[in-house]
């Protein structure tokens, strides 16, 4: 093969191979954001919750972006905790209801006021603590804000954005 | 131009060996692939494992038909649609269901067997990386497939397992919403998983299982003794007729028809299983509806990935996470932390055989301590001790077979 004969050859195979790398990164980028969540999921608005109704010590568990959300009215004698959400008088735990070990749903013994899990034995205090087994933090806070005797989920108030800058909210 | 004589009838042998060149592909696949003869019922686990997967294709086939990937559909099309309305509707999901549970058995009799008579060495190091490469994909295929009738172990072992990519500590919540195209699993999740199990990862194996015969031509396969065969003299003997002092079989049809005789026995067992019992491939809490907000008392994976399960389970997440990994990865490595040159028999290579049946017996405890819920302290310890076990056997493993002596010829 003549030298300007080879250089032509390199140069289109060069520019076939540049084409093509372009076309696989563009085809890459195109699958990648296929599998993203769709618009209408990550939108997935805001939660509304009335806890005016709330009795002390007994769990309610409301649903936000498919999570289940713990909403807990502490009793007068149970202890004081810094992740508190205080609406009106009272004290409650919000919290996303999810192991933050590896995503079950623990179960509230009002007993013991204790969150037990039964995937893999972790256990959280009444003010979302992890207190025994292999979770690593406490229970996440959902971003809230306080309206009234009503919380929004997935709205950050005041409250949270204090909570989130003292590094309490997970 | 190759020669195409005019006289030859379509679609005779002669007409289709000039096309395709029928003779040749039937020389170097079948009639000229030689088996050694020194070798017994657990080589025919290969074949035993194709026929299960053509099974596996099969039934889905049907299951597919009627099937429908939706959240709020799914679980009704299978279990009234397929199971109660479908003209034997009820018999491809039960040999799908005792399919993927009895291919696991055989996947796992197939490594040992490897792993025992040391087919993964010198020269069949490719054999082996690509039966992991099955191991992994079947394993894919097999989770995928058990969310598809979202039901409550669907739906949570879905949350649990797409979790684990958050890396603990890592926090790559990002990376688990995108797996899942949610929040938590939902629709977009099952549909997506429904792609991977009908045809993506199918087409992962069969494409694997091509690269695995494929891997397996030029080493041969292995045989009782690790004896180094010169197939050459092997062939030439049986060929002219000394077929008794010859020690190869052609693959087919001779050993392929003692491979029948053993897939006979299986399926006697497999089809035993779909009529009588297959209640064990079916978990019941799996026959409760996917629901978001309702966790099962206790989550556990199918039989065959509790071994992993039980390494990931006593740690702390972080340590978990990374010993669940290792223990992923660890079995490709397999024929390059062998370092003994002995190909032979675990009963001819000392410690090797000890390390072997520890191995084997460890993967049983943490099988059956994965299964139980982790409330109690004893199989807890259990469970530890069994981990930690576990993952000593790698580094004794290179250690044991480095002093390993070398076995001469004809000892």
């Amino acid at each position: 093969m003549q030298e300007n004969e080879k250089g032509r050859r390199d140069f289109m195979g060069m520019a076939l191979g540049a084409c093509a790398a372009v076309g696989g990164v563009g085809a890459l980028y195109a699958a990648k954001r296929s599998w993203d969540p769709l618009p209408s999921v990550a939108a997935a608005g805001f939660t509304e919750i009335d806890v005016s109704g709330a009795q002390p010590n007994v769990l309610n568990v409301e649903k936000w972006r498919g999570k289940p959300i713990f909403v807990l009215k502490k009793t007068e004698d149970m202890e004081k905790d810094e992740r508190d959400v205080i609406v009106g008088k009272d004290r409650f735990l919000i919290a996303i209801g999810l192991c933050t070990h590896l995503g079950c749903i623990p179960a509230y013994k009002d007993g013991e006021h204790k969150f037990k899990c039964a995937c893999h034995g972790g256990e959280f205090d009444a003010s979302g603590h992890q207190i025994f087994g292999p979770p690593p933090s406490p229970l996440v806070i959902p971003p809230f804000k306080v309206n009234g005797t009503k919380l929004v989920l997935g709205e950050e108030g005041p409250e949270y954005k204090k909570m989130k800058d003292a590094g309490l909210i997970a | 131009m190759a020669h195409f004589d005019e006289n030859a009838k379509p679609f005779s042998n002669k007409w289709l060996d000039e096309r395709i060149g029928l003779n040749t592909l039937m020389r170097v696949l079948n009639t000229e692939y030689w088996i050694p003869k020194n070798i017994n019922f657990l080589w025919a686990m290969g074949m035993v494992l194709a026929a299960t997967f053509g099974i596996l294709l099969v039934s889905g086939i049907f299951l597919l038909m009627y099937y429908k990937p939706d959240a709020n559909l799914a679980f009704d099309s299978i279990n009234y649609t397929i199971m109660s309305e479908v003209g034997y509707g009820w018999l491809w999901r039960h040999i799908h269901g005792v399919g993927a549970s009895i291919v696991f058995l055989i996947i796992y009799i197939h490594m040992f067997t490897g792993i025992y008579y040391g087919s993964y060495k010198r020269g069949r190091e490719l054999i082996w990386l690509s039966g992991m490469g099955l191991f992994v994909a079947f394993s894919a295929e097999a989770f995928s497939g058990y969310m598809l009738p979202w039901g409550q172990m669907s739906y949570w072992a879905g949350m649990v397992i797409t979790e684990l990519f958050a890396g603990g500590s890592l926090e790559a919540v990002g990376l688990v919403e995108w797996i899942r195209g949610d929040y938590v699993p939902g629709d977009a999740y099952l549909t997506r998983f429904f792609m991977l199990h009908v045809l993506l990862i199918p087409l992962v194996i069969i494409g694997l299982i091509v690269l695995h015969f494929g891997t397996l031509r030029l080493p041969h396969v292995n045989n009782q003794e690790g004896e180094e065969i010169d197939y050459e003299e092997a062939a030439k003997l049986y060929k002219e007729g000394n077929v008794k002092e010859s020690k190869v079989i052609p693959f087919s049809p001779v050993f392929l028809s003692k491979d029948l005789f053993v897939m006979g026995v299986y399926f006697i067992l497999f089809f035993y299983l779909v009529f009588y019992h297959f209640d064990f491939a079916m978990d019941p809490v799996n026959f409760d509806p996917a629901d978001g907000l309702k966790t099962p008392a206790h989550i556990y994976p199918e039989w065959y990935f509790l071994w992993s399960y039980e390494i990931l389970r006593p740690f702390s997440k972080d340590i978990g996470l990374i010993a669940f990994a290792f223990a992923q990865v660890v079995f490709f490595l397999l024929p390059f932390m062998d370092r003994s040159p002995n190909v032979a028999p675990a009963h001819k290579r000392g410690l090797f055989q000890i390390w072997f049946w520890v191995l084997l017996v460890d993967m049983i405890i943490l099988t059956a301590m994965g299964k139980l819920p982790p409330t109690d302290p004893t199989f807890a310890f259990v469970g530890l001790v069994s981990a930690v076990l576990f993952l000593l056997m790698w580094p004794i493993l290179i250690i044991i077979t480095k002093f390993e002596k070398k076995i001469e010829k004809g000892a």
